[in-house]
């Protein structure tokens, strides 16, 4: 059946070759290359939830009383987004089950890519040829975090409400265009008529999936094209690569990778509940709640927010910048514009522009490994001055005393952590011992 | 015509692992009994505890399988490949030639300048739509519907007695008829001491016997002002203010609604109002300042 297949395929399409090459195709083995893998099967599990989510989401921000299964909300008013999300919830055979999955494996999706980055960056793959590539990552990478905005801003709940209503905010304080840019993406002033929601649906489940969708084409076939990175070793050189072929064993693996992400996914989805939308109830412009925590990745934009001082420029009695920007715009842009620049800049600083297959371990390059290191601890404090109200509540912290920590900290841990990270470096350069195993 | 051609058998790579072989059968028979499961279950009892459960597991089992098969049952293979090159100096030469030979005898630089001139008022052509929204822009973000002698009532749309909001209260009031979704509508009314207050001169007669009112959407990101802090004891140090949850700006209610801790960079646009013949809350006009976030160009 199979010579008959390959013979099929063959006679009509000349494809014999191109089957032979597939098949013995080389994948260098390193754990870490799982990361990225990781990512991409977290991303067929999106897609394939969310397509049986569209089944039976309904994105209208028509106005209905609720008379559904959950008692607790019975005779409320809310929009038939929040009503057919429970609906889908709780009245839909393994309706939960599927939109929980969906959320978790959104929050797994955007994890895998920060680890896969900087596996990328610690390592050195991000240097000529494959700058290329780290742009294209990178751009998937931000698709991705506003990809799961998008997403859990769609259910019209209360936490997503509060989400929506800070992001017409940062919209609204873009220099010059903001408010244009808001009232046209809303069409009018928040919350917005009823063509929003059908915008925002529109946009979370085609156009960006497919935009997403065509870059990580991009992204795998510029590997396919540049072949993988390997670490040094016995009989691999710049000019060869070394490592498993993809039939059989590899496909075997990594259909074995794909299985686990998905059955992961699953039991998170069917065991641990996330994102209960019925205990934040239906969102009002005049409702709020305390202590609220958004998906983990957009927390650094929270910290951002909150850490940002009541800094605004005003000419004659006018706003012209409004504080929003600094924290909710201008810090994303200049983290991803770091991310983009990176391979020019390390290029810069180092000198070396020669094309580089053989990848470092992160002491070989005691600079690169620190600068690294600085900049995403410099992230990292503020992801975590997002959760200084849970911090304040749950240690019994002053709120104000945690704003002051997290404003000096954020300037100071990363020239820490640059000075400790690059004399760690050099240390187990020189000695080279195992960072885990010291006493060997 | 057919041609059928075997490749020669070479010895085997390595010793078959029979426990590998039969643990690999075992996992594949887990799969087979957990999805059967998931199936029974989806008509017999569909929890969504049980059903993620039996799902995840046959996919679990599914992936132990394949790695069982992938490591300890298929030979292992290692290849070695080239390196495709990537320069190509000679190529790129002649791409540069051949681009250069369709420009050869041509006035680029004319070419270059109609050509931008067209590109770039065709962007602006096609851009110029969404100035449609511009100037409105403003007017829209601008709207309130406050006005004098507009009744405050609740969530509920029942007018509110000035008299039934005790100090330490926070209440939640919209303008009579309006939609309570638009962000100029909700406002919060509380009461202080009268010899708290600290209003601007202007404002003197905006708080009867002590009510303030300010616009419930906070200046800064556009949540709800929603958390309010009366202290109870003397001395009241923090004075009585209001927090927005979202990034914690707070804002004085004793003192025209100015920032007194957070990023909110304006201070929250208090209501006038005053009691009617009836005892309830009336607007006695309309904000003084834009309700909700600020945008370029607002009026701080």
């Amino acid at each position: 059946m199979i010579r008959g297949l390959v013979r099929f395929l063959d006679e009509r399409l000349g494809a014999a070759p191109l089957v032979k090459k597939t098949l013995q195709y080389v994948f260098p083995d390193h754990w870490t290359f799982m990361l990225g893998e990781i990512a991409l099967y977290a991303f067929v599990v999106l897609v394939a939830t969310g397509i049986y989510l569209t089944l039976f989401f309904e994105p209208s921000t028509e106005h209905v009383i609720y008379q559904g299964d959950y008692a607790p909300l019975r005779g409320h008013e809310m929009t038939k987004a929040f009503q057919s999300t429970l609906d889908l919830s709780f009245q839909t055979k393994g309706g939960l089950l599927l939109r929980q999955t969906h959320h978790w494996a959104a929050n797994v999706f955007v994890a895998a890519i920060v680890l896969h980055l900087l596996r990328i960056l610690f390592t050195g793959a991000s240097r000529k040829p494959r700058d290329l590539n780290v742009w294209v990552g990178t751009t998937l990478f931000a698709l991705a975090v506003f990809e799961g905005y998008a997403g859990y801003s769609l259910p019209d709940d209360l936490l997503s409400g509060m989400g929506l209503a800070i992001g017409y905010a940062v919209l609204l304080s873009v220099p010059v265009v903001g408010a244009w840019l808001a009232v046209l993406t809303w069409g009018g002033q928040f919350p917005g008529k009823e063509v929003f929601e059908p915008r925002l649906y529109i946009t979370h489940v085609l156009v960006i999936p497919l935009v997403m969708a065509t870059l990580i084409a991009i992204h795998l076939a510029i590997i396919v094209r540049q072949k993988h990175t390997q670490f040094p070793g016995p009989g691999r050189t710049e000019r060869n690569v070394v490592g498993s072929a993809l039939w059989p064993g590899y496909a075997l693996r990594s259909l074995s990778l794909l299985f686990a992400v998905a059955g992961v996914l699953f039991l998170l989805g069917g065991l641990v509940q996330i994102n209960p939308i019925w205990l934040y109830g239906p969102y009002h412009t005049y409702a709020a709640t305390n202590g609220a925590q958004p998906d983990w990745y957009v927390g650094w934009l929270i910290g951002a927010l909150r850490l940002m001082p009541p800094l605004e420029i005003h000419v004659f009695g006018y706003t012209l910048v409004p504080n929003p920007f600094f924290g909710g715009a201008l810090f994303p842009l200049i983290v991803f514009a770091l991310l983009y620049f990176w391979p020019a800049l390390e290029r810069r600083t180092s000198g070396d522009y020669a094309r580089h297959e053989l990848l470092d371990r992160p002491r070989d390059a005691p600079w690169r490994t620190a600068t690294i290191s600085a900049f995403f601890s410099w992230v990292a404090v503020v992801f975590l001055a997002g959760s200084q109200d849970q911090l304040a509540l749950h240690f019994h912290f002053s709120y104000v005393g945690l704003v002051w920590f997290f404003r000096v900290a954020s300037i100071v841990i990363p020239f820490i952590v640059f000075f400790l990270v690059r004399r760690a470096a050099r240390e187990l350069k020189e000695t080279e011992l195992h960072p885990l195993r010291l006493n060997r | 015509m057919r041609r059928r051609r075997a490749l020669p058998a070479g010895p085997p790579l390595r010793e078959r692992d029979r426990r590998a072989e039969n643990l690999t059968l075992v996992l594949l028979l887990c799969t087979t009994l957990a999805g059967a499961g998931f199936i029974a279950l989806y008509f017999a009892k569909p929890d969504t505890q049980f059903l993620g459960a039996a799902l995840g597991l046959a996919l679990v089992f599914l992936a132990a399988a394949c790695l069982v098969a992938g490591k300890r049952v298929v030979p292992q293979i290692e290849v070695e490949k080239e390196r495709p090159e990537l320069e190509h100096l000679q190529e790129q030469d002649e791409v540069l030639a051949v681009i250069a030979q369709g420009g050869e005898g041509v006035s680029r630089k004319r070419f270059l300048l109609a050509g931008g001139g067209a590109v770039g008022v065709l962007g602006a052509a096609l851009l110029t739509p969404v100035l449609s929204c511009g100037p409105e822009a403003n007017r829209i973000l601008s709207r309130s519907p406050w006005r004098r002698g507009r009744l405050l009532v609740t969530e509920r749309d029942e007018p509110i007695a000035a008299a039934g909001i005790v100090v330490g209260e926070l209440v939640t009031a919209f303008p009579e008829g309006a939609d309570k979704e638009d962000i100029a509508s909700p406002v919060i009314v509380v009461r202080v001491r009268p010899d708290e207050l600290d209003l601007p001169a202007e404002r003197r007669g905006w708080a009867p016997d002590g009510l303030v009112a300010y616009s419930k959407i906070c200046t800064h990101a556009g949540c709800a002002v929603s958390e309010y802090r009366y202290p109870l004891y003397d001395p009241t140090a923090p004075g009585p203010a209001v927090v927005c949850p979202c990034h914690y700006s707070t804002f004085s209610v004793t003192d025209g609604g100015r920032r007194i801790f957070g990023p909110a960079g304006r201070a929250l646009p208090q209501l006038p109002i005053e009691v009617d013949g009836d005892g309830n809350l009336v607007a006695a006009g309309d904000f003084s300042g834009r309700p909700g976030p600020s945008w370029w160009g607002v009026r701080q």
